[in-house]
């Protein structure tokens, strides 16, 4: 049984004009034997892909496989490649890697193909071409999600690549200068040799270091060795979002072609079909070219995109029924409540048990219950869902901005009846994604029309059909009921819900003392399409556990801080975020009538994040001032990145907290745009404080997304504790209409 | 035929003049700085600037730009390229994150210090809450804003 090594899986090679490349190398046997030509052409290549390109001119290009919408990956992974390269970070620029299956990253995909492996000791990964690889590859997984960017790629690859390249350099320059590797210095991107007084660029070597020995294991840095890594470095894509001319997906241009454009609008009900449609008044509406009824969808293709969704607001359509026609949100509500009530106290798939949990209550001194429930939440990116596309002599191009590239390639090629090789996708940078861009039905829509136009279009979503045709955030129901003996120690939790997608465990409390568990799913049909909304499952699990763990400190009597300390007496990193957010907010201190702070802890994607939120009540309705927030992610690779990430997550979880509500009414989704489906905005958002613990270098945890759990549970306990009132149900502005 | 200037270039448009200002630059003027964010000017992302006063263009048709001047994203820098005081604001406050609202942001903030040099806290709230961000940069956008306005140092949000 090998373990899980690298050893293999990356070479060098040097490119036409004398360029270092280190990447994934070729084996013997294998059929792929040229750099693609996206990357760098010419002769001399040896390399399936390249993960760091160094040019004769000293620039250092760090070739980053995963998408920047937002989250730093670009920069923080650059600064990792580059830290371990010493190069100097005034020369190093960014590329996106070519969405082929060659930028497959092996990490990422252990995360979401095979994630039950991921803590299994003796996992076969024997090289990088191996079996796995073909599996990830098979799997189209590049992919940017699951707060993994900087913990896999960067932690795994990039920093080997650059480690690596600094290795040959060094070995390189010593070769030249006949002078021993150990006495050669690199540093900002320069190699010297005191003695001797020679110098050079890495560029100058380039070539040269393609011939050295490539080490397979190249010792990576001591964390008291990093120069760059752990500092805040300013983002590189930051200019280019200043001045507008940074390139999203709705910038897309078809290089050479003029561009039509479509609006469209599916079936609202899923399942559904556009049976027949009325055109009438949109076919001679101005600049309209094309009305599609694509079966599932119309589409209007006209002129300009105005043009488009004016004529496309005037088409009435009539769909196939289904099952779902009736269904509101109540009904759905009693569809969870009776799966909940079939399971009772012990029924339902069993996630986690621990003791005897029926058992534990019985004997309490104290018992608590009590039934949690949230609603459908849409993504609502800035950008509306968008993709140009052409197809023409079988082939398929499309411009988009993905979260995975390689996914919606397979997508486009099935649905066109087209090999994955005749599909190109190009990536640019994502209005926001949080999940949604996980999904690839809007990319395969583009492509259909664009092969029933047979000219270039681009397709924008107007923003009701974004909010309308969303894979959700599932509603879901969860029902408490824990037992307390008379001192108030918590002897037994019992846990059952109906929704349950990813991260595995995001439902567990094995952080806390509670001698016996019983956590159970008992399943029921949702409706609505399920997609990863920013945190997943965590975001309504972190609501139901800690509004509940917060129930059962005032059931107690003990303060909530305190009541959740001494639950985490054996989980110590859990204990010193919670200990440390709460000094930061001054936790005990007297507050104005009215006014009060709330506390939740949640650890996600590997991070742990502790929340303090303090609320006020204004005109009898909440406001969040205020939100304090400590995490430890192991070692945060740029501060000021990571804190910005952790801000992000809490407004997104606010919004998700005191307003997203997606309802239904005969089966289909009825809020539209930004009137009926609010957002925080300015002048609601609270002042946030960002400290992070640096507890563990070895293995790291994510950033996107665990800054967003503890909210929603924070500000619902500081509610409670200003006003008595408990918030079981979200929207909490639901409550204070 | 609309006559207006864009970006101090004088323009002749020949559009329906029903269509949206937001969709001329964008689809005629082939200028994608300007963004759609939901079409009936409730996020603010197709913030621009007619005749110095903020508009969300989703919603203003380009016949009320007739005569007018139009100034997008991209003819915020001064004519020698030199960045707005806002833009370097909002890079040493390292404010964007996906960026997609941050055009509207920027055009939004710049016409507020112009009419009102030294913003409150309230004025800053009012004239930006038009502005959605879903990637909550709110703080670092009012961090910006104060900085530009002189109203408190430019705190670098990151080293290096």
């Amino acid at each position: 049984m090998n373990k899980w090594t690298r050893r293999g899986f990356i070479g060098a090679g040097v490119l036409t004009g004398g360029a270092l490349v280190v990447g994934v190398a070729v084996r013997p046997g294998n059929p792929v034997d040229k750099l693609r030509g996206d990357v760098a052409s010419g002769p001399g290549e040896e390399l399936v892909n390249a993960w760091v390109k160094i040019d004769h001119d000293n620039t250092v290009t760090a070739i980053v496989p995963h998408c920047e919408m937002g989250q730093g990956a670009h920069t923080a992974l650059a600064q990792m490649l580059a830290d371990e390269l010493d190069a100097d970070w005034a020369k190093v620029a960014v590329m996106q890697a070519p969405a082929n299956g060659f930028y497959v990253v092996p990490d990422t995909a252990r995360e979401f193909v095979a994630k039950w492996s991921v803590d299994a000791p003796n996992w076969i990964e024997p090289t990088y071409n191996g079996l796995f690889t073909q599996v990830a590859r098979l799997a189209d997984v590049m992919i940017t999600g699951g707060s993994s960017s900087v913990r896999t790629t960067g932690q795994h690859t990039m920093r080997m690549a650059g480690a690596a390249a600094r290795h040959m350099l060094v070995a390189a320059a010593a070769r030249k200068w006949g002078v021993p590797e150990g006495e050669v210095v690199a540093e900002n991107s320069l190699l010297s040799h005191k003695a001797s007084g020679k110098s050079a660029t890495y560029g100058e070597f380039a070539e040269a270091a393609s011939h050295e020995h490539m080490p397979q294991t190249p010792p990576l840095k001591d964390v008291s060795q990093f120069k760059l890594m752990g500092k805040g470095l300013k983002r590189l894509d930051i200019p280019a979002k200043v001045d507008g001319s940074a390139k999203f997906g709705l910038d897309a241009a078809v290089p050479g072609e003029a561009l039509r454009y479509a609006a469209v609008k599916a079936a609202p009900v899923p399942g559904a079909k556009v049976e027949a449609i009325n055109a009438e008044a949109a076919r001679t509406m101005p600049g309209v070219l094309q009305i599609l009824n694509m079966g599932d969808f119309v589409a209007v293709v006209a002129d300009g995109y105005w043009q488009a969704q004016q004529a496309l607001n005037t088409i009435e359509a009539s769909y196939s029924k289904t099952d779902g026609d009736l269904l509101d949100s109540a009904m759905l509500r009693a569809r969870f409540a009776k799966a909940l009530d079939a399971a009772g106290d012990a029924g339902g798939k069993s996630l986690a048990r621990r003791g005897d949990a029926v058992g534990a209550l019985k004997g309490a001194a104290k018992k608590v219950t009590a039934e949690y429930q949230v609603p459908f939440v849409a993504h609502a990116a800035m950008e509306p869902m968008n993709c140009t596309a052409r197809v023409a002599g079988g082939k398929c191009e499309v411009w988009t901005s993905t979260q995975v590239p390689l996914m919606a390639r397979s997508a486009i090629a099935k649905a066109l009846g087209i090999g994955a090789e005749d599909v190109t996708v190009n990536q640019l940078y994502l209005g926001g994604a949080f999940g949604r861009r996980l999904e690839s039905d809007y990319p395969v829509q583009a492509a259909r029309i664009a092969k029933a136009t047979g000219y270039p279009v681009k397709m924008i979503w107007s923003r009701e059909e974004d909010t309308r045709q969303d894979f959700y955030r599932p509603a879901d129901t969860s029902r408490f009921s824990a037992g307390l003996d008379a001192g108030g120690k918590v002897l037994g939790w019992n846990n059952v819900f109906t929704q349950l997608n990813d991260p595995p465990g995001s439902w567990d409390v094995a952080h806390y003392d509670i001698p016996a568990v019983s956590i159970r799913r008992a399943e029921a049909d949702m409706h609505l399409r399920f997609g990863s909304l920013r945190s997943v499952d965590h975001s309504q699990q972190g609501f139901f556990i800690e509004s509940f763990v917060d129930e059962l400190a005032h059931a107690a009597g003990q303060d909530p801080f305190e009541f959740r300390r001494s639950l985490l007496a054996k989980s110590p990193r859990h204990k010193a975020v919670l200990e440390k957010v709460a000094r930061m907010a001054g936790w005990g201190s007297p507050l104005p009538k009215g006014t009060a702070r709330g506390i939740a802890i949640v650890k996600s994607f590997g991070t742990i994040v502790a929340e303090v939120a303090q609320v006020s009540m204004q005109d009898g309705r909440p406001s969040v001032d205020k939100v304090w927030c400590c995490a430890d992610a192991g070692y945060v690779m740029n501060p000021d990145g990571f804190a910005a990430q952790m801000e992000g997550g809490i407004i997104y979880g606010l919004t998700t907290a005191l307003y997203s509500g997606i309802t239904l009414k005969n089966g289909a989704v009825e809020q539209a745009n930004f009137d009926t489906y609010p957002m925080v905005r300015m002048d609601e958002a609270p002042d946030i404080e960002v400290a992070f613990i640096n507890a563990d270098t070895r293995e790291l945890g994510g950033a996107g997304e665990p800054g967003l759990p503890p909210i929603a549970p924070a500000v619902c306990n500081a509610i409670f504790a200003a006003t008595g009132l408990r918030i079981r149900e979200l929207p909490v502005m639901s409550h204070f209409a | 035929m609309i006559q207006t200037t864009v970006n101090g270039q004088p323009r002749q448009l020949d559009v329906d003049p029903a269509t949206p200002i937001l969709w001329v630059v964008r689809e005629t003027l082939g200028m994608t700085g300007t963004k759609f964010g939901c079409g009936i000017a409730q996020c603010g992302a197709c913030t621009v600037h007619l005749d110095g006063q903020p508009v969300r263009s989703c919603s203003t048709p380009v016949s009320e730009a007739d005569g007018k001047a139009i100034t997008t994203i991209e003819g915020l820098a001064g004519g020698d390229g030199k960045l707005h005081p806002l833009q370097q604001a909002w890079i040493d406050a390292q404010v964007p994150q996906c960026g997609y609202c941050q055009s509207g942001q920027l055009m939004s903030a710049a016409a507020l210090l112009r009419d009102t040099p030294r913003p409150s806290d309230d004025q800053i709230d009012a004239a930006m809450a038009g502005n959605i961000c879903r990637c909550g940069t709110y703080g670092r956008i009012r961090k910006a804003i104060k900085a530009a306005a002189g109203i408190e140092p430019a705190t670098t949000g990151a080293e290096g």
